[in-house]
């Protein structure tokens, strides 16, 4: 019943801000805009499942935005620099970003190292080999892979309505999060993982292999993480290794958070993740087409936003307690 | 039945936490059918037994045996494999998700493309509540749950799993008398079905009622072992004590001040309004078993947890739940759990020392005053005999008789008028004891109010001029040590009658 007060709470605060948005700025409901919008959000609402995920279980990742990076950049560096085929550049990447973010799992889980320590290297490192590879070169596809973009960029007219498309990657999200819900919320998998995240010694004594579940989670985020990079770049046609991706680990993290996730594990939905992700996009939007308001504090902005929520979140935790003890 | 040997043994199994040894070469035999009821006083070793059985933890000595063949367990995974079920007195649930998803944790019945059969949950669970009698909306939180209802959930969970043995540790301490009949009830038509229940409890009137076989613990060792008709509770208090333990012959009458004084107290653990007093020289022991609101009833004295009613200390009310204006009004509280609260164990002697007055200590600018400091500790150690004397070691060096010295120094450096003291001497060796003992006895006399708490019976009787007993959260008598004695405490501790 919590959840669904904390998922109404949210969705208040994205109408909220989406219509004054709108009211100081016409072009904010332009087609063109709203279409751009959707674009985005479903980007980052794919990357946010990914660290809802691991959010869950109480961990963080904090590599995200450089595992981008890596999978963004080599994306068109392979097919046009190397000559691959983009039919076997894509999914050779999407492993590689599951490996990785399986091996997060497995130091956590083995080696017992702190979930944001080990993807605070993997930010480091990524980021590292990235531009290493590049030489710090922009990469772009010129030409090539054409027919790849679409995924990224691509425009699904609907019949009857002339100037707004449904932007591709927004397709490609609804799949995952409809995969991501009955993951998290029809198996086995997914409640041992709601378990491991709300009383990891509890899920233990239930006989779940606490630590396959956990590896699971890092790994999905990982594959989600490289999905994204991949659309990213598919979206952008070319990036730059110093900072295509930059801070996105953090854009992922405000999405699960505002979503209702909570960093000590155990809650979080993925309706509330995608409710998330959008807010991000539309604030980030909004401080763009609001005249007045300056570019450069976009970070101030969408920083004070999350503290509100987060403040409002524990206010009224408090206040329900109150009234529970009170009874 | 295929035999009638035991179906899980202990072979003279000990355990040893660093130098203490928690269970010393114990055999016990369990068999199907039965109601093996273990008992002792707090500290006697009888959850480490249990946990021993059940592969939380491994003997240092001696095996565990499962239809005769010896087994080394992992953890309760493997115990839950091998048919053995442990309920812990702290319940392990996930409070966030709801009754169903808590019972069904671990065998979720899989249904059509691999995702949970969310009917077959719903009918599993409903069945299992029926076992243990508890009518509750299946989709609720756990988290909204009453103790009692959470602990037959826990029961029900564990009776699912096809158990053959089942440990229950303290499973009725917090139930109410209803909760408990249902349980006992439960327990009894588990037995008859088959299954061996071993019953770890204080409630000596629940033994007598269900157990076939008793086996008596003290301090680690097995004393007897009784049944049928030998299960009787004034015999079985006689086992659990032992000794005959004088009352201290000091007998100075406490004519003090009243330094500390409490009225109408209530708070979560505390359900009815609690009143004393404790006189300036006086020493107050409160005296009760696991869950009697001991620990509870100090923390809500030195304001870390939420409290009503009024608490005067030398006639000035002390405000509720403000643990720093408390230590500025002259109360210090000598926490149960030496090492996570007591002290910070990487740090030194000298930066323990002036934690608590650290702000007194550093007035300039915030400063600190290292000078200031150097003399506090110094006199910390030599005033408590610390050893070794030295001020710059990392607390964890030091063996616990020392730690627990650096704990209640640290406090006597602000000269506090009320001593709170939560176990003082909890897992510190003879010689430390006898030492801190003649150190409050000092304080006390110098006229500091001591209230302490304590689950060993020789140091109330041995350190108190009154015993103030709790049984649930409630005050059930209040004895003066020097005409008491050990079993009319634990008469009232257990929430019998005094006789």
């Amino acid at each position: 019943m919590r959840d669904e007060r904390k998922l109404l709470g949210i969705l208040g605060v994205l109408v909220a801000v989406a219509m004054v948005t709108a009211l100081f700025s016409p072009s904010f409901v332009s087609a063109y805009n709203i279409e751009n919008l959707l674009r985005r959000s479903a980007l980052f609402g794919i990357i946010g499942i990914g660290a809802s995920l691991v959010i869950i279980t109480g961990g963080i990742d904090l590599s995200i935005g450089s595992l981008i990076c890596l999978v963004g950049c080599l994306t068109p560096w392979l097919i046009t620099v190397v000559g691959v085929t983009p039919w076997l550049v894509v999914p050779a990447l999407l492993i590689l970003a599951t490996l990785l973010g399986m091996s997060h799992g497995m130091l956590v889980t083995r080696l017992k190292l702190q979930p944001f320590l080990v993807t605070l290297c993997g930010l480091f490192i990524y980021r590292g080999i990235t531009r290493g590879i590049l030489a710090d070169n922009t990469v772009g596809f010129g030409t090539e892979g054409s027919a790849l973009r679409a995924l990224g960029n691509g425009r699904i007219q609907l019949p009857g309505i002339d100037g707004f498309a449904l932007p591709a990657p927004l397709v490609i999200l609804i799949v995952i999060a409809v995969l991501s819900w009955l993951l998290l919320n029809r198996t086995v998998w997914g409640r041992h993982l709601k378990a491991i995240g709300c009383n990891e010694t509890a899920a233990r004594h239930c006989g779940i292999s606490v630590d396959r579940v956990k590896v699971g989670a890092y790994a999905l985020c990982g594959l989600l993480t490289g999905i994204g990079g991949v659309l990213f770049v598919l979206d952008t046609g070319s990036a730059q290794p110093s900072n295509f991706g930059n801070f996105y680990e953090l854009y992922a993290i405000a999405a699960a958070v505002l979503g209702g996730c909570s960093l000590r594990g155990g809650e979080g939905s993925i309706i509330g993740v995608l409710i998330g992700a959008t807010l991000v996009q539309v604030l980030r939007n909004a401080i763009v087409l609001i005249d007045g308001i300056p570019d450069s504090i976009e970070f101030a902005v969408i920083g004070g936003i999350i503290l509100i929520a987060v403040i409002a979140d524990e206010a009224i935790r408090r206040f329900t307690a109150a009234n529970k003890s009170m009874k | 039945m295929k035999s009638s040997g035991p179906l899980i043994e202990a072979c003279s199994v000990t355990k040893r936490f660093g130098g203490v040894c928690a269970v010393d070469a114990v055999s016990l035999s369990i068999r199907s059918g039965e109601i093996t009821a273990i008992i002792g006083e707090n500290g006697a070793g009888k959850s480490t037994l249990v946990k021993l059985l059940c592969g939380v933890h491994r003997a240092d000595e001696g095996e565990v045996r499962i239809d005769g063949q010896a087994v080394a367990m992992n953890g309760p995974a493997d115990a839950l494999a091998l048919g053995i079920a442990h309920i812990p007195q702290e319940l392990e649930l996930c409070d966030a998700m709801s009754v169903s998803q808590n019972l069904l944790l671990g065998s979720e019945p899989i249904g059509r493309f691999g995702l949970i059969d969310e009917d077959q949950c719903l009918r599993q669970a409903r069945n299992s509540l029926e076992k243990v009698s508890l009518d509750i909306p299946l989709d609720v939180p756990v988290r909204d749950l009453g103790h009692g209802q959470r602990q037959l959930i826990a029961i029900a969970r564990a009776l699912d799993g096809d158990a053959r043995v089942l440990f229950l540790d303290e499973p009725t301490a917090t139930l109410s008398p209803a909760e408990t009949s249902i349980l006992l009830e439960q327990i009894v038509a588990m037995k008859t079905a088959g299954a061996a229940i071993v019953l770890i409890t204080h409630r000596l009137a629940e033994v007598e009622q269900v157990a076939d076989r008793v086996m008596v613990l003290r301090d680690g060792h097995p004393v007897a072992s009784l049944t049928g008709d030998e299960i009787e509770r004034s015999e079985m208090v006689r086992l659990m004590v032992g000794r005959d333990l004088k009352p201290s012959e000091e007998q100075e009458t406490t004519t003090g001040e009243v330094r500390l004084l409490i009225k109408d107290l209530t708070s979560s653990a505390h359900p009815d309004p609690i009143q004393l007093e404790v006189r300036a020289g006086e020493r107050v022991a409160l005296a009760g078993l696991v869950g009697a609101g001991r620990s509870e009833l100090l923390e809500a004295l030195f304001g870390l947890r939420n409290r009503t009613g009024v608490v005067e200390v030398d006639g000035i009310t002390v405000p509720p739940f403000d643990a720093a204006r408390s230590v500025e009004m002259g109360l210090a509280l000598v926490p149960e759990e030496r090492a996570s609260q007591g002290l910070a164990l990487q740090m030194t002697v000298e930066q323990n020392a002036v934690l608590p007055g650290i702000h007194r200590h550093g007035r300039t600018l915030g400063w600190l005053d290292r000078r200031a400091g150097e003399q506090v500790a110094k006199q910390l150690v030599e005033s408590l005999d610390v050893r070794p004397a030295a001020t710059d070691l990392a607390v964890s060096d030091l063996s616990g008789g020392n730690q627990q010295k650096v704990v209640i120094g640290k406090w006597l450096a602000l000269h506090p008028g009320v001593l709170l003291l939560d176990e003082p001497t909890r897992g510190v060796d003879v010689g430390a004891r006898e030492e801190l003992h003649q150190r409050l006895m000092q304080l006390s006399k110098d006229g500091v109010a001591i209230l302490f708490s304590s689950s060993e019976m020789e140091e109330v009787l041995a350190l108190s001029h009154r015993v103030v007993v709790l049984h649930e959260g409630r005050i059930t008598g209040t004895l003066t040590t020097s005409t008491t004695s050990e079993q009319q405490i634990m008469a009232l501790a257990t929430g019998g009658d005094p006789r």
